[in-house]
């Protein structure tokens, strides 16, 4: 059996990419058995989206000040997807009494459902608002029972919940493909076996991308340093693990040169 | 040297016990009243045990709300007993002579009630003995040392032993006047509990060396219990408002402000219930009035300390709070509500003497101070979660729902019924102090001077 591989895994958001299909938050919905978000819901600001696309609408710098007198032309939507940021310094891991969220040495933030206990401190302390408590029971139409997820469990009330990079899928990808005589996970392994994180798989241009920041081969490794990326809220000094490209505004010559 | 008459021993025994042996029709009323309030919240919180925590307002930025802010409220108003008793007993204050049980019984039932409110806001009370009760060693998961949320609870749960056993302490030579003047199973439960008190020599000094050595280990517990509640904000790094180094101080302070407050209102209401004009006298108050001058003054010096804290930082997120506390209605008029009935309102009126010496005056001003002071709690707690919304900058609010407001409403009559109860037990002054108080004052004329017939020896 070959040797067990140190992971670090990690995605890059290429903001300039997304389109704000919101297939991914689709995807992530069906994946990890999350309850259906009504009307409802939202209405008491309970939704769930472990993944969830942020809309802005950007004016030209000159109509920054009175951005409603922008020629309709100029105003640009910009998308931008947000998850659990698996912080590197997570301020939601020491906080909680029970070890219910905790750093693993894949470099995940995870969340163990059955020590939750719900003192909701994690979510207070925050600050992506990428934590989901289950305020009612979750309860899904009849028909629907039967698209649940097995490998993912199902959360009752009362517990946190939030993104866990598709985890079940990742450690599928480590027992077949590293159980495996030399076997290794490469971003084509990853992708071939089905084991990218719903969004991963489901996003139509390649806005998310997955991948060991461990392995120097691997395109998260690459794109980690380019020059377009940054991190969320990075002055407060979370570390995050999910990084992001920012837009190409074929407007600004800096932008250009980046290309 | 004190007012009032001189009592004797045996007016002094039959007037504080009367809470134990007259049953005045009101008595049996009120406790139902409140029993059936407690029995209400109890409903509410079971009925949002069942149905999940969906029930309240709470929602998903401002994930704490009413149950933590009374948390809160209730862990400041138990400071008050170990301020009275033991910081008082220490630097032997004469005043402090029929306070000190009241305010010491006030402190357990204040923790018992606190330490529901975690319970309640978990919304699944099974789970929290995951939390802090025998370690799960099973799963081989140590709780995590390095959360507040479990600091806290060590906290409470040591000052919650150590204040039952300061009035365990304080009630045994009590214990052994009511056996004796008991018959049948009352006299064997009470002989039980007085743990053979005879009140010899022995006895005495061991019941004080316990009692000042208590009141001096129990003095670092009370200031490091409030500043452990504090550092449930205080160390959460994403709630900017909440951030801050100022907390710990400007919570005990806080907290013995409300307590003390809490306990002229208890004085009040059993001088008045329990007939004991003599007992508690308009000295009483107007000793705590003064203390209370000194605390509010002192709660008000780190209450601007902090707002100007975090105005200093000039940090984008602390200034919006600020902003939103002090200049957005409709929360800008409960702000403006509560530093008024937290500081000038009461403050006002202790100034004048004449307050201070009305029993019913110090009521009405130090319920202002609760009223206020469970508003601070509460102003501290929602506004800075309620702005965190930093990607689509919206502000989020919260509103109680009913169950809240009931459950809340609960904890109140729950600490009043206890201490009816308690008084229908136990005297709520202690007998001996006030016997020891009675001999102090005695003067003996020694050629010109008047001097104390009995000097303490320390």
């Amino acid at each position: 059996m070959a040797q067990r591989m140190k992971h670090k895994w990690g995605m890059v958001v290429d903001i300039d990419k997304c389109t704000g299909c919101q297939a991914c938050v689709v995807a992530c919905q069906s994946e990890n058995n999350i309850p259906l978000n009504t009307e409802d819901s939202f209405h008491q600001r309970r939704a769930m989206e472990w993944i969830r696309v942020e809309r802005y609408w950007e004016v030209p710098d000159e109509y920054r000040d009175r951005p409603e007198e922008a020629p309709f032309q100029d105003v640009k939507a910009r998308f931008m997807p947000v998850l659990c940021q698996h912080c590197e310094n997570a301020p939601c891991e020491p906080v909680c009494p029970v070890f219910a969220t905790y750093h693993n040495d894949e470099g995940m933030n995870v969340q163990v459902y059955n020590r939750c206990v719900g003192t909701r401190y994690c979510a207070n302390n925050c600050p992506y608002q990428v934590r989901f408590f289950n305020f009612w029971e979750p309860v899904w139409p009849e028909r629907l029972r039967n698209q649940l997820n097995p490998d993912v469990t199902v959360r009752s009330r009362g517990v946190m919940e939030k993104c866990t990079f598709c985890v079940q899928r990742v450690r599928r990808a480590e027992t077949k493909i590293e159980g495996q005589e030399d076997g290794q996970i490469t971003d084509k392994s990853l992708a071939e076996g089905n084991f990218m994180p719903a969004c991963v798989q489901a996003c139509p241009t390649n806005t998310l991308i997955f991948g060991d920041l461990e392995d120097p081969d691997s395109q998260v490794s690459r794109l980690k340093d380019d020059p377009r990326h940054y991190k969320l809220l990075e002055n407060i000094g979370t570390e995050p693990n999910v990084i992001y490209l920012k837009k190409i505004d074929p407007r600004r010559k800096e932008d250009e040169a980046h290309g | 040297m004190q007012e009032g008459r001189s009592l004797t021993d045996r007016e002094i025994n039959r007037g504080l016990l009367n809470s134990l042996y007259q049953n005045p029709k009101w008595y049996w009323g009120s406790v139902t009243l409140l029993g059936v309030i407690v029995l209400g919240a109890m409903a509410a919180a079971g009925y949002m045990i069942n149905q999940g925590l969906g029930v309240t307002g709470l929602n998903r930025p401002v994930m704490w709300g009413f149950f933590i802010t009374n948390f809160v409220f209730w862990i400041g108003i138990s400071h008050a007993g170990v301020m009275l008793s033991a910081i008082l007993r220490l630097s032997k204050a004469e005043w402090r002579r029929p306070a000190t049980r009241a305010a010491e019984v006030l402190t357990v039932f204040s923790l018992m009630t606190a330490m529901l409110m975690p319970f309640i806001h978990a919304g699944r009370p099974w789970r929290l003995f995951y939390w802090v009760f025998p370690y799960d060693w099973a799963r081989g998961v140590f709780p995590n040392v390095r959360s507040a949320l479990i600091w806290d609870p060590s906290a409470v749960f040591t000052y919650l032993t150590s204040s039952i056993l300061f009035v365990y302490i304080a009630l045994l030579p009590d214990l052994a006047v009511i056996r004796d003047r008991s018959t049948g199973v009352r006299r064997t439960i009470y002989s039980v509990l007085c743990l053979g008190w005879k009140g010899n020599s022995r006895q005495w000094k061991l019941q004080i060396i316990a009692g000042i050595l208590l009141s001096a280990l129990i003095l670092p517990v009370f200031v490091s219990v409030h500043s452990i509640v504090s550092f449930d904000f205080s160390m959460a790094i994403a709630v900017k408002s909440w951030h801050s180094t100022i907390f710990p101080p400007y919570f005990v302070i806080g907290a013995v402000h409300s307590g003390v407050a809490a306990v002229v209102i208890v004085m009040a209401l059993m001088r008045w219930l329990f007939h004991w004009h003599d007992y508690v006298r308009p000295e009483h108050f107007d000793a705590l009035g003064r203390l209370l001058i000194v605390v509010a003054t002192g709660w008000f010096f780190f209450f601007v300390m902090e707002f100007l804290f975090g105005l200093y930082g000039l940090e984008g997120d602390e200034i919006s709070v600020k902003d939103f506390l002090t200049a957005q209605a409709p929360w800008s008029w409960w702000f403006i509500t509560f530093v008024g009935t937290t500081y000038f309102i009461p403050v006002g009126m202790w100034l004048f003497k004449s307050v201070r010496r009305n029993p019913w005056l110090m009521v009405v001003a130090c319920v202002s101070v609760n009223i206020g002071m469970w508003l601070e709690r509460f102003l501290i707690i929602v506004p800075g979660l309620a702005q965190k919304q930093l990607f689509n900058f919206a502000w989020y609010t919260y509103a109680p729902s009913p169950v809240e407001v009931v459950i809340i409403i609960g904890t109140f009559a729950l600490v009043s019924m206890l201490m009816l109860l308690f008084a229908k037990v136990f005297p709520l002054i202690p007998i001996y102090d006030i016997k020891e108080g009675e001999i102090l004052k005695q003067e003996i004329k020694i050629g010109r001077r008047t001097v104390p017939a009995v000097i303490r020896e320390d």
